[in-house]
């Protein structure tokens, strides 16, 4: 078969409008979102005294963490489902929750005692969040895993790992509504593990579904 | 091919026609380094057309197009020779010099596209033969097969996706 044939078949299909890949992420993330947004209402439902916690300096850093990381987060899948980026580059501004994070572990570590540490790290109920943070992120995963096959990934596990990334972070968000733990010790030590496992789920499921 | 998105199937034409003989260089270049033939670069770059145009939303435009046109090429070239189970070393590493290459013109054609469009289902068949080899419109087709122009766009669509990731799972 000869180029110029396939090409006018490409040519007679090529006035197709088609989406741009973050039009298709808001989409997906809507969708995802919306479901894990029904499923959190459903379940577990904002703390009674909200009102209160956010007048706090660590459940505001809780928030502002997760918020951070889930923009962070969908910032770099955007980049990373397409073929030419700088893995790098597109990478980078995850440092930036990071940073966050050790501001506020640093800034809890001034201003309490040593022997609250321990408490405070292992909170009152670790294991909920865990759960909950995992279970929240299956349908914006999926939705987002979905979306990006309409990518061009140079790394289709680097992009699972973001999008693993961005549906931890989106749980993570939801999750810090309810929980009572707001240490910035509770956050490092059971919110960035239950992160960190999608991404690697992420990368594990990219690595087959996303090539091209 | 910012006019081409719009809609201008005339300027996506020239495009496409003036990408292929690039394409052609930069794969012709590399297989011949794996002792691969000028037919197996033709499907190569018959399968790089396809990607381009179905992972078109993948470019940005406020970025540069060279880089986006390598990145896609050199991943279906890539791909390829991993499925013809060749050690694949890709000495060709920046876009200057996919774009500074020689281009080279059709002197064969690709087996690949054939052999997987005699795979797609009937209808879908019929049309990517009628538009591709016959060279005929939307509208003709439409009208030879009895659908509306809409419903033949449609099925089309659909082949060539399905066609775009056909090249995947077959053995070439």
């Amino acid at each position: 078969m000869k180029t110029d044939q396939i090409i006018n078949a490409i040519v007679t299909d090529g006035t197709v409008r088609t989406l741009s890949i973050p039009a298709r992420l808001a989409v997906a993330l809507a969708i995802g979102g919306g479901v894990a947004g029904a499923l959190f209402a459903a379940g577990l439902g904002v703390r009674p005294d909200i009102a209160g916690a956010l007048q706090t300096w660590r459940f505001d850093a809780k928030l502002a963490i997760t918020l951070v990381g889930l923009g962070a987060a969908l910032w770099s899948t955007a980049q990373l489902a397409r073929p030419e980026v700088d893995q790098r580059k597109a990478l980078a501004p995850l440092l930036l929750p990071a940073a966050l994070l050790g501001l506020a572990v640093a800034s809890e570590l001034v201003s309490s005692p040593a022997d609250a540490w321990t408490a405070r790290a292992v909170g009152t109920n670790s294991r909920l969040c865990l759960a909950a943070i995992t279970l929240l992120s299956v349908a914006p995963l999926l939705s987002l895993l979905v979306t990006l096959r309409s990518g061009a990934p140079r790394s289709p596990a680097a992009a699972g790992a973001a999008a693993g990334l961005l549906a931890g972070s989106l749980a993570a968000t939801l999750y810090a509504l309810h929980c009572f733990d707001d240490s910035p010790l509770f956050v490092g030590l059971w919110y960035v593990p239950a992160i960190a496992l999608l991404a690697l789920t992420g990368a594990a499921a990219g690595s087959r579904a996303l090539r091209w | 091919m910012r006019a081409a998105i719009r809609g201008d199937s005339g300027a996506y034409h020239r495009l496409l026609r003036e990408l292929a003989p690039v394409l052609r260089g930069m794969a012709g270049r590399s297989l011949a380094r794996h002792k691969l033939g000028g037919d197996d670069a033709e499907d190569v770059v018959q399968e790089t057309l396809l990607a381009l145009h179905c992972k078109r939303h993948t470019w940005d435009d406020r970025q540069p197009f060279g880089p986006w046109v390598y990145a896609i090429a050199r991943n279906k070239l890539i791909d390829n020779l991993r499925r013809r189970g060749r050690h694949i070393h890709l000495a060709i590493d920046d876009v200057a010099e996919l774009l500074a290459g020689e281009e080279r013109p059709a002197e064969f054609n690709g087996a690949d596209a054939e052999r997987l469009i005699a795979r797609l289902k009937g209808r879908e068949r019929e049309i990517v033969v009628a538009i591709s080899i016959e060279g005929a419109s939307a509208r003709e087709v439409a009208q030879r097969l009895g659908m509306t122009e809409g419903a033949v766009r449609v099925a089309l669509h659909r082949a060539l996706r399905s066609l775009a990731k056909a090249y995947q799972a077959g053995p070439p």
